[in-house]
């Protein structure tokens, strides 16, 4: 136990507030806000970094927890804490941070003090996103992730930025309505906001079925416009061709992926199970259609946007398989994903300052001029389409191979096919860019490749996609452990062996839910208990971990559990 | 027996009125050459003792004054604070937004403060003809105010229309009433709560409580009541908005928290779809009048329109848990809405030089501390969390479920997801930069007044989005004391 253990999460939160209160009180004068903000990111990303590095693995369950009472009626918690499952997530967000001030050093000229402290205010938001364990302080900090990046696209954008920020604000506000409206019946059922709390109840069955269907929609509805899921992805395009760089490679799909897993399949996983079909369905019909359509893109902003309607589809591809293997990829590929992103978003941001144009054919015959950049770009690309030995490769595999064992393999086999599509117009993107011929456009400028404070930035990403690539082992085992409870709970049924175990799963426990449908609510808590008195003993007697086995089939699973039987 | 002078009982009320007599003798008997600003900081610490005396009235045991009736609790301590503070913004935003030479500043000052002891006389009030009057009080003073631009055209216009309509409404109070006073025979508010249940002629009471309920949604600008809001608020100056946008309400709705929980509670199965339905109304009509307008001011005037329907919602939710709610949403919409009038004031000018939406294009380029306001106040009232405006709704909609209103939350919050089409555009608008060749013009100077103002409004959202534990607080103290019955 670390001496900042229990306030890292509170610092983490309150590191870019602080910069951004920072920013507004010094003087715009020459490039101070940035210095401050840079300063700032790198602060917090170097507190996220606490994080994995005191990460107690021999553990399951929420670390580095916060709970402390915030209001008193309606009782809203101050309740934080970081599973495997946010862990990396909480680290990329950090990471990225600092990349995006960079990639906004030069493109961003007026008005800095505004865009610093407003894109610091949506570090903050998505942080408490993703640490927040209380449903009202987890839908305070998913509202106001919206706000700032709203303001940044109206004031940044680059033709229409209003148009772009009201459909974009609209379409992701509008969900949260009924999203807020299931927290509040949840609220008014059990009196309670604490995700833990909640899990437990509706695992036990103590709410009725046809209502929490409804409020499981609510939920699932607004994740899935966020991420976005194929046919509600109207804001997607505009939002990235009009957002400022910085913000395009934050907001990127990982909010709503997390909360897909945490918040929809974690908390109502019977309900998941049933709806995972159509998802599974409406997944592999958005990573064809979005790699259909970045295929005929003239706009590599657009052609970027409808990528990652390819690429998220493919991770809410592997989330509602329900498989380990799959759930894992998906984590992974976020992780990923935001990475690669990251990186290919600041070399088009690049560009883009320097030739003030989007079009793909404008450019043509860049890689003699700016080999580094090309050497990067293709990199990233590489990365981006599935190479094996780069991280987007684990990723993928992970999915595809869990949809292929765990779901369907008609379904695998039509997602391998847009991952194939993917390879296609991402090569044809690097083609139309950097090789051939020398266009009127490239002609028309001097070189000028990128500076030194750029490759500070790139070659970090880059390494780290090749060790994400090689070695997956320092990730896996940590986010293995964050989504097991979830699967624990969701698959239960179609597995004999996990029929009415309590798992070893950390505070979660493998129910089938048939059976207790029948039991009265007073032997549901009595249950309850027993539970609870169980993994004491559990803890007492130091079964093994389960970070002890490393394969995570699901057959091996069940032999471990006779075992332990 | 009671100790308590019955002067304590309405002492904010008398500090109010002796400011307001104070500033009125000095305009006066000031030389027509001296400048009026000065009164208005005397106003201005006026209801500062004011404020301050409706804290001290916590001292002072619950119970009424002047033969029963005027009453001092938590609920109406609630509420005087509220609206002197309310006052407080409005008469320092007016110091700074009135230009130097507007003529008869000294009783616009002196207005104000009338204004502001009637209302404040609203909500202490138990005895319905004492309402009545301290209802004209706070109306008469307000419909001088509004036609306070007598130079445009607009200004007049909307004090004859607030004035007729207005007349139209007490009147309508006054005959219900009438009718309640012909039913119990009485006119005391807890009279009537002991007698009404077993009053002979139910049908009576009932027109008396339809009649009372016609003339306070008017004042709360409730549908159907509310045709005059827009127009109204487009004549008159800005910073008399952000007073009659705010505190006449706040009077108004502890006016009808009264009536329906001390007075006639047992009605509640006859009021409360009533106003379910004045609810949904409220909040569908004023978003979607507001969507399509693009004068800023007529704008906020359909969305206080829609904030008066999210606020009777609260209604739907069980006795003091609805008392509650609606007592602290009035409490985040007034901190809020003060807020952006005053920028819009600010921003805008004084004779609405920027009324059209496009006007505000550029505004966070010329200012960049205005900009900024207006985006957290145009937060506050989307209803973005870690503001007033999110946590009144929260604590409003989820009483109302507590009370079984599912519906009602639902399209409440459908609603609210409507209303933030059109804040947003403000605010997109006014974060886009200018366009070229076109300049905002000069940036409006932020002087020590209104700065003032704007820190105390800027301050109560947050503090009632971050912590709203003690204002919680006290509004469901103010709640309790709502339904027990003082002493003599």
């Amino acid at each position: 136990m670390h001496a900042f253990d229990p306030i890292i999460l509170t610092l983490i939160l309150l590191a870019p507030l602080v910069g951004a209160v920072l920013v507004l009180l010094a003087p715009e004068r020459g490039k101070l806000p940035n210095w401050i903000a840079l300063a700032t990111t790198l602060a917090t990303f170097g507190l996220t970094l606490h994080l994995p590095a005191h990460y107690d693995h021999a553990q399951t369950g929420f670390q580095f927890a916060v709970n402390l009472q915030w209001i008193e009626k309606p009782a809203i918690f101050y309740h934080l804490g970081v599973d495997g499952l946010s862990l990396w997530l909480v680290v990329l967000v950090g990471l990225l941070a600092p990349i995006g001030v960079v990639a906004s050093w030069n493109a961003i000229r007026e008005r800095r003090k505004v865009f610093y402290a407003l894109f610091l205010v949506q570090q903050t938001a998505m942080l408490g996103v993703f640490l927040s364990l209380d449903l009202m302080l987890y839908y305070g900090f998913w509202e106001l992730s919206l706000v700032p990046m709203a303001i940044l696209i109206a004031m940044y954008g680059r033709k229409d930025g209003p148009k772009a920020a009201l459909k974009f604000f609209l379409f992701t506000f509008i969900p949260s309505a009924p999203l807020l409206v299931a927290i509040l019946w949840l609220y008014a059922r059990t009196g309670s906001f604490d995700y833990t709390i909640l899990r437990e109840t509706i695992a036990l069955g103590l709410i009725p079925g046809g209502p929490l269907w409804l409020v499981s929609l609510a939920f699932l509805f607004a994740f899935a416009v966020k991420v976005p899921v194929f046919p509600l992805h109207g804001w997607l395009a505009d939002t990235y061709s009009e957002a400022p760089v910085a913000l395009a490679m934050v907001v990127a799909g990982k909010l709503g992926l997390y909360s897909m897993l945490r918040f929809h399949v974690g908390l109502f996983p019977a309900q998941a199970r049933i709806v995972a079909p159509v998802l599974v369905g409406l997944a592999v019909i958005g990573i064809l259609y979005g790699a259909s359509l970045a295929l005929v893109q003239r706009d590599f902003w657009r052609l970027m946007a409808f990528a990652a309607l390819s690429h998220l589809s493919l991770i809410t591809l592997g989330i509602y398989g329900l498989t380990l293997t799959g759930w894992e990829g998906a984590v992974y590929q976020i992780l990923n994903h935001g990475v690669v992103d990251g990186a290919l978003f600041l070399l088009l941001g690049v560009l883009y300052e320097r030739y003030a144009t989007s079009e793909i054919n404008a450019y043509g015959g860049l890689a003699a001029k700016l080999p580094r950049t090309a050497a990067f770009f293709v990199l990233a690309t590489l990365g981006m389409i599935g190479l094996p030995i780069l991280g987007g490769f684990i990723g993928e595999f992970l999915i595809l191979l869990g949809t292929f064992t765990g779901v369907s393999k008609g379904w695998a086999v039509a997602a391998t096919l847009g991952v194939i599509l993917g390879a296609a117009y991402m090569l044809w993107l690097v083609q139309s860019i950097f090789f051939g011929p020398e266009s009127r456009l490239v002609a028309s400028k001097p070189p000028d490749d990128l500076r030194l404070g750029q490759i500070f930035v790139l070659a970090p990403l880059t390494v780290l996609m090749l060790v994400m690539g090689i070695a997956p082992m320092g990730w896996l085992p940590v986010i293995e452990m964050g989504v097991q409870p979830a699967q624990g709970r969701a698959r239960v049924d179609l597995e004999p062996g996990f029929e009415r175990t309590t798992g070893w799963i950390g505070e979660d426990f493998g129910y089938t839910f048939s059976g207790l449908a029948s039991a009265s609510r007073k032997s549901r808590v009595s249950e309850l208990a027993a539970v609870h008195s169980n993994l004491d003993l559990r803890r007492q007697v130091g079964l093994p971990k389960m970070t002890d086995i490393r394969d995570s089939s699901l057959l091996a699973q069940m032999k471990y559990r006779e075992v332990q039987r | 027996v009671n100790q308590v002078p019955d002067i304590y009982r309405i002492l904010p009320e008398v500090i109010l009125t002796l400011t307001g007599v104070v500033v009125m003798v000095l305009d006066a008997a000031f030389p027509p050459a001296w400048a009026r600003r000065g009164l208005g900081w005397v106003a201005a610490f006026g209801t500062v003792a004011a404020l301050w005396a409706g804290l001290g009235q916590l001292a002072l045991p619950m119970g009424t004054g002047f033969y029963g009736s005027v009453e001092t609790s938590a609920f109406t301590v609630f509420f005087h604070v509220l609206i002197c503070g309310i006052v407080l913004v409005a008469l320092l935003l007016s110091l700074d937004t009135l230009p130097d030479d507007s003529h008869h500043q000294g009783e616009f000052y002196a207005l104000i403060v009338f204004g502001a002891v009637g209302m404040c006389l609203l909500t202490g009030a138990v005895e319905l003809l004492l309402v009545f009057i301290a209802l004209e009080i706070s109306s008469i003073a307000t419909y001088i105010l509004v036609g306070y631009r007598k130079h445009t055209a607009r200004g007049p216009e909307a004090a004859i229309k607030y004035f007729l309509l207005g007349s139209f409404a007490t009147a309508f109070l006054l005959y219900g009433i009438a009718l309640i006073f012909g039913a119990t025979g009485t006119t005391e508010v807890y009279e009537i709560a002991r007698l009404a249940p077993g009053a002979p002629n139910h049908t009576l009471i009932l027109c008396g409580l339809g009649l009372m309920l016609v003339g306070i949604l008017f004042k709360v600008s409730a549908v159907p009541f509310h045709v005059w809001t827009p127009d109204v608020y487009e004549g008159a100056p800005s910073p008399v908005v952000a007073l009659i946008s705010t505190a006449p309400k706040a009077a108004a709705f502890a006016l009808l928290l009264r009536v329906l929980y001390e007075m006639l509670p047992t009605l509640r199965p006859v009021w409360s779809p009533l106003l379910w339905v004045v609810a949904v109304l409220s909040m569908t009509v004023g978003n979607l009048a507001a969507l399509r307008q693009t004068n800023v001011k007529r704008m906020l005037a359909y969305s206080s329109i829609a904030h008066a329907g999210y606020l009777l919602a609260a209604l739907a939710g069980l006795g003091q848990e609805g008392i509650m709610a609606a007592s602290f949403y009035i409490a985040a919409y007034a901190a809020m809405n003060v807020g952006i009038f005053a920028v819009v004031s600010l921003a805008g000018g004084y004779d609405d030089e920027r009324r059209q939406i496009d006007d505000f294009r550029g505004l966070i380029y010329r200012s960049p501390l205005l900009g900024c306001l207006l985006l957290f106040f145009l937060a506050s009232l989307v209803g973005i969390p870690f503001t007033g405006g999110f946590f009144g709704k929260l604590i409003s909609f989820q009483t109302a479920l507590g009370g079984g209103a599912l519906w009602l939350v639902i399209i409440g919050l459908l609603n609210s997801g409507l209303a933030a089409a059109y804040y947003l555009r403000l605010a997109l608008v006014s974060a886009q930069a200018p366009e070229a060749g076109k300049s905002f013009g000069a940036a409006p100077r932020v002087g020590v007044a209104v700065g003032a103002a704007l820190m105390l409004a800027v301050a109560a959202t947050l503090l009632l989005g971050v912590y709203p534990n003690r204002v919680l607080g006290a509004a469901d103290w103010g709640a309790h004391t709502l339904s027990v019955v003082p002493g003599p």
